[in-house]
């Protein structure tokens, strides 16, 4: 009986991840081409929404933390800063060719990327800039991720 | 009311039972209709729930312990004192309520707004600090016209009992202090165009800020009771419910109560954010204007009776 309760307890949370991912953007030197297409995901054409994802202004808040931009010197101290208040679990988006591969920045003295060697990246969605609906479809992913990321209680 | 009825009112009706269902389908509601409104297909109703569950079970970030007690006490203070409000509501007027509950029925629901503003402070981000003090400054504005009304129904009822305020206030006294209160709904449900204390994005999420998981949920939660009681002593004040059966008057709160949502909603969606001044300027001038409207009439009708 115990067993059973806690089973439906954590596919209660599994669903509720799964229905419930809110979203940090973080530009970390995007020339804004990416920010504009994950912008869109959330206007009426394709509402994602519909799904529980929620653009949060807060990375206390936040479930997925979606980067675009090849890190530069400047936004890495705050790209950390961010990861680390991001509470667990946590999947991390690289959005756009930039965050993979540092795309036409590579070898540039400022750039610190590609954004693997800062944080541990989950999905790549590949672009210059992605289609929206890739970056839905990354996001899903990541949601899927998130969803079955250790349920015992909480903690991944 | 005796403490059974009491307890009885702060857990099952109108308190927690009713009340947590309610929020979640209340700011649902207003979620699915926000979106229907702005052209979108909107999340289904029981989003709020999930939220919930999901930050719930999200382990916190590590902090120090100083910030952590009062970073929890607050969230936890609002919950509670919302919880409070809603188990005095007049829903079922003959089992509640003793005389002098409005007082403290205004100072619990009066509770959650302040536990913001100290939480924007504690959490010790300039958008918390930001946050906070707009929350602090449309709070006065709004509650002084609100304030205003509800003693303009109380003198007029010649009575400081909720039950009894609701029942005997005369309509000339009634209509333009529930106007004022009407008025004052979205700056106390910080809806648009008084958005102004959580301001997303603007400034991140206010007061909000560094709250997170297990926190954040209580807020959420506090914020769900928040509706349920400001819109169900709405209804309580204007449609007093003197049916014989309960199932009727729980019925007809209920409906009415989302009835209110879709109004909010509706103003909601056909504004934008006003300016701190802006608001403050709006709230003085003309919310004010029936709460002192409500005052005169209460006062002409205290004073021609004698």
């Amino acid at each position: 009986m115990f067993e059973l309760g806690k089973g439906l307890f954590l596919r209660l949370i599994e669903r509720a991840r799964r229905r419930s991912a809110w979203l940090y953007h973080f530009n970390a030197g995007a020339c804004n081409g990416c920010d504009i297409e994950l912008v869109t995901c959330l206007t009426p054409r394709y509402d994602v929404e519909q799904v529980g994802i929620l653009l949060e202004a807060s990375p206390r808040h936040a479930d997925v933390l979606c980067v675009s931009g090849p890190v530069t010197r400047g936004t890495r101290a705050a790209l950390e800063t961010i990861y680390a208040q991001i509470p667990d679990p946590k999947v991390v988006v690289a959005i756009g060719s930039c965050p993979a591969t540092c795309n036409v920045f590579a070898g540039s003295p400022v750039i610190e990327g590609p954004l693997e060697r800062i944080v541990p990246v989950d999905i790549y969605v590949p672009g210059c800039p992605p289609r929206p609906h890739m970056i839905i479809a990354g996001i899903a992913r990541a949601i899927d991720r998130l969803a079955t990321a250790g349920t015992a209680g909480g903690r991944p | 009311m005796n403490p059974t009825q009491a307890l009885l009112a702060l857990l099952l009706f109108p308190g927690l039972l009713y009340a947590l269902p309610m929020g979640w389908l209340m700011l649902g509601l207003e979620r699915r209709l926000r979106a229907r409104f702005q052209g979108r297909l909107g999340p289904p109703l029981s989003q709020p729930f999930y939220d919930v569950v999901k930050l719930l079970a999200k382990s916190p970030v590590p902090r120090a312990p100083a910030d952590l007690r009062l970073l929890t006490g607050l969230p936890i203070l609002a919950f509670g004192s919302g919880a409070g409000a809603l188990a005095l509501l007049p829903v079922l007027a003959a089992k509640t309520g003793f005389a002098g509950d409005l007082v403290l029925w205004v100072s619990l629901l009066e509770m959650p707004p302040l536990c913001l503003v100290l939480a924007g402070y504690a959490s010790r981000s300039i958008y918390g600090e930001v946050g906070a003090t707009r929350e602090a400054i449309v709070s006065i504005a709004s509650s002084v016209p609100l304030l205003a009304a509800l003693l303009a129904m109380a003198a007029a009822a010649g009575s400081l009992r909720l039950t009894t305020i609701a029942a005997a206030t005369p309509w000339p006294v009634r209509v333009p202090a529930l106007l004022a209160y009407f008025i004052c709904l979205p700056v106390k449900l910080r809806l648009n165009p008084f958005s102004i204390a959580n301001a997303e994005q603007e400034i991140l999420a206010g007061p909000l800020t560094e709250f997170d998981g297990r926190r954040l949920a209580l807020w959420e939660l506090a914020h769900g009771l928040e509706w349920v009681a400001w819109l169900g002593a709405l209804v309580c004040l204007a449609v007093p419910l003197r049916s014989s059966s309960s199932w009727l008057n729980v019925m007809a709160f209920s409906l009415l109560s989302l009835l209110l949502v879709l109004l909010l909603t509706a103003l909601e969606s056909a504004t934008a954010r006003l300016k701190l001044p802006q608001a403050t300027g709006w709230l003085w001038r003309w919310a004010s204007l029936p709460a002192a409207l409500a005052l005169a009439a209460a006062v002409y009708w205290r004073y021609s009776r004698y």
